[in-house]
């Protein structure tokens, strides 16, 4: 085999992947914003995508936390700057901890069913009888996930934001025998708007990917069951792959300003 | 040539994926009332060129007409015009799995902002009535129905808007023959009612006389035979001899590579 054809085969096969979730891509944000709006579809979404990920993204939050607040004692205690606990427990859930691991776990729920769901449709005929039936799947199927997404997961990571800090909060207080006050007072003077806010941007872009990356493998899955099954891990493992690595592109920005 | 007036109008259709060449050339001319089914082994392309006629994939070249206007390569308003005319009946009904049996049938009088969701349910129990189906079942999810209860919805979704146009793709696949005849007795009951014009696809021969008035033979993307269904015995055809025979011996030749 020619090694040249090959490595062609492979750059256009990457280009032509690249195109389609960009004609995908904006397909999908040019419908989320015109008319006709399916308002109990978004309805149903938000409490999908919000209402449910809440215990699965609380009891991260939570663990996470906790286990943040012991491993960086026992850091700290090495050099007596144990109270730096508050201060960094509070700003890696915040600008990192809580975007990225919620966006992780709802892109293992939501983003898996959306690609499952979206994929079944496409094998069983729903999607051509929507096309039949005067209805865009975009405008139907899809507008509403990434809505309800970009709406849902900010609130997410607030909610993970708190349950994280009370995590480390409670393993500092009745573990390591930090001061109830002290602790509290060192979160707050540390914390900065820019430190919830750059989280929550990053929870928008994170969801984004998500539900884009759901709805794109899920609308393209073709050959049955196999078909969908592929499609749900494709969905899950490219919004991993792309939420860790625009959380470094985010991050470098937050650097940059 | 057609003498009549054409509903549909089929002209020199292409359509390959990548070196797979599926339709070739095909013509074909559907008179207003005629009941057409075209019959073909699986893989002749029965299943592209219904997908082509409406819209769900581009023919390479040629031109679709339904109603005198061109259906190819129109935009989404003006095929979605077109579209309104007409009722399909999918192969697996298409059925949408997360909508109750009477949204189902209602879905397409749902998206006419004159049909409100009050209206629409009581049209979709009277459809759901004509195909003989119980109101108990209207609240039902598609996946607690059976395969024929399925296919009863997906033709009281069909008819629904009483369109102009229905097209079947294999209605009676993947039913048994007493549950197959009653869809074939019911397709011919609701399309006299609604003096609609017709096209089915199928490769069920006896579902083929059934269900139209005239047949049609798609092979190598060509239509080969086309006649009355009072015909088909004595076509003088020998691919519509060997496949209404079922045999494995003939000019047939059936490869076994995925199309």
């Amino acid at each position: 085999m020619n090694p040249f054809a090959s490595i062609g085969r492979t750059v256009i096969a990457f280009a032509n992947h690249i195109g389609r979730i960009t004609i995908f891509t904006s397909r999908s944000l040019y419908h989320c914003f015109t008319p006709p709006f399916y308002w109990h579809l978004l309805i149903r979404q938000i409490i999908e995508i919000g209402f449910y990920s809440l215990p699965v993204v609380g009891m991260t939050a939570i663990f996470t936390g906790m286990v943040l607040a012991l491993q960086s004692y026992t850091g700290f205690a090495r050099f007596n700057a144990e109270g730096a606990v508050a201060g960094v427990v509070v700003l890696s859930i915040t600008r990192e901890l809580a975007p990225v691991l919620a966006g992780l776990m709802v892109s293992g729920r939501i983003g898996a069913a959306m690609a499952a769901e979206i994929g079944t449709m496409s094998v069983t005929e729903q999607l051509d009888a929507l096309k039949t039936l005067s209805t865009d799947p975009f405008k139907y199927l899809i507008a509403p996930r990434i809505i309800a997404g970009i709406l849902m997961l900010p609130i997410l990571v607030l909610v993970a934001d708190i349950v994280g800090v009370f995590g480390g909060y409670l393993i500092s207080i009745y573990k390591l025998g930090f001061n109830s006050t002290i602790y509290l007072e060192r979160t707050w003077e540390i914390l900065e708007p820019i430190d919830v806010i750059s989280g929550l941007v990053k929870a928008s872009v994170f969801r984004l990917i998500i539900s884009l990356m759901g709805c794109f493998h899920g609308y393209h899955s073709r050959g049955g069951a196999q078909g969908v099954g592929a499609a749900t891990t494709n969905a899950v493992v490219s919004a991993s792959v792309l939420i860790l690595a625009f959380n470094y592109v985010i991050t470098e920005l937050y650097f940059a300003i | 040539m057609s003498l009549g007036f054409s509903k549909i109008s089929i002209k020199n259709i292409h359509k390959a994926f990548g070196n797979n060449i599926v339709l070739d050339g095909l013509n074909l001319e559907i008179q207003k009332g005629q009941s057409m089914v075209i019959i073909g082994a699986s893989g002749t392309g029965k299943s592209v060129l219904l997908k082509n006629i409406i819209g769900l994939l581009k023919p390479d070249q040629g031109s679709i007409k339904v109603n005198g206007e061109e259906t190819v390569g129109v935009g989404w308003n003006r095929k979605q015009k077109f579209l309104k005319k007409v009722g399909i009946l999918f192969q697996n009904a298409g059925l949408f799995d997360s909508l109750t049996v009477w949204e189902n049938v209602a879905f397409p009088l749902m998206q006419d902002k004159s049909f409100d969701r009050k209206r629409a349910q009581k049209k979709a129990f009277e459809k759901l009535s004509e195909v003989g189906l119980a109101s108990d079942t209207a609240n039902l999810m598609p996946a607690e129905l059976s395969g024929g209860m399925k296919k009863r919805v997906g033709l009281a979704r069909a008819i629904a808007t009483d369109p102009e146009i229905i097209l079947f793709d294999e209605p009676t696949t993947g039913l048994d023959p007493i549950m197959g005849e009653i869809i074939n007795e019911l397709i011919v009951e609701k399309v006299q009612q609604l003096g609609a014009t017709t096209l089915s696809i199928t490769h069920d021969i006896s579902s083929a006389k059934k269900i139209g008035n005239k047949i049609a033979m798609i092979y190598g993307g060509k239509i080969i035979w086309i006649g009355e269904v009072s015909e088909l015995n004595s076509s003088g055809n020998k691919y519509v001899d060997q496949f209404i025979q079922g045999s494995a011996e003939g000019p047939i030749q059936m490869d076994f590579k995925p199309c």
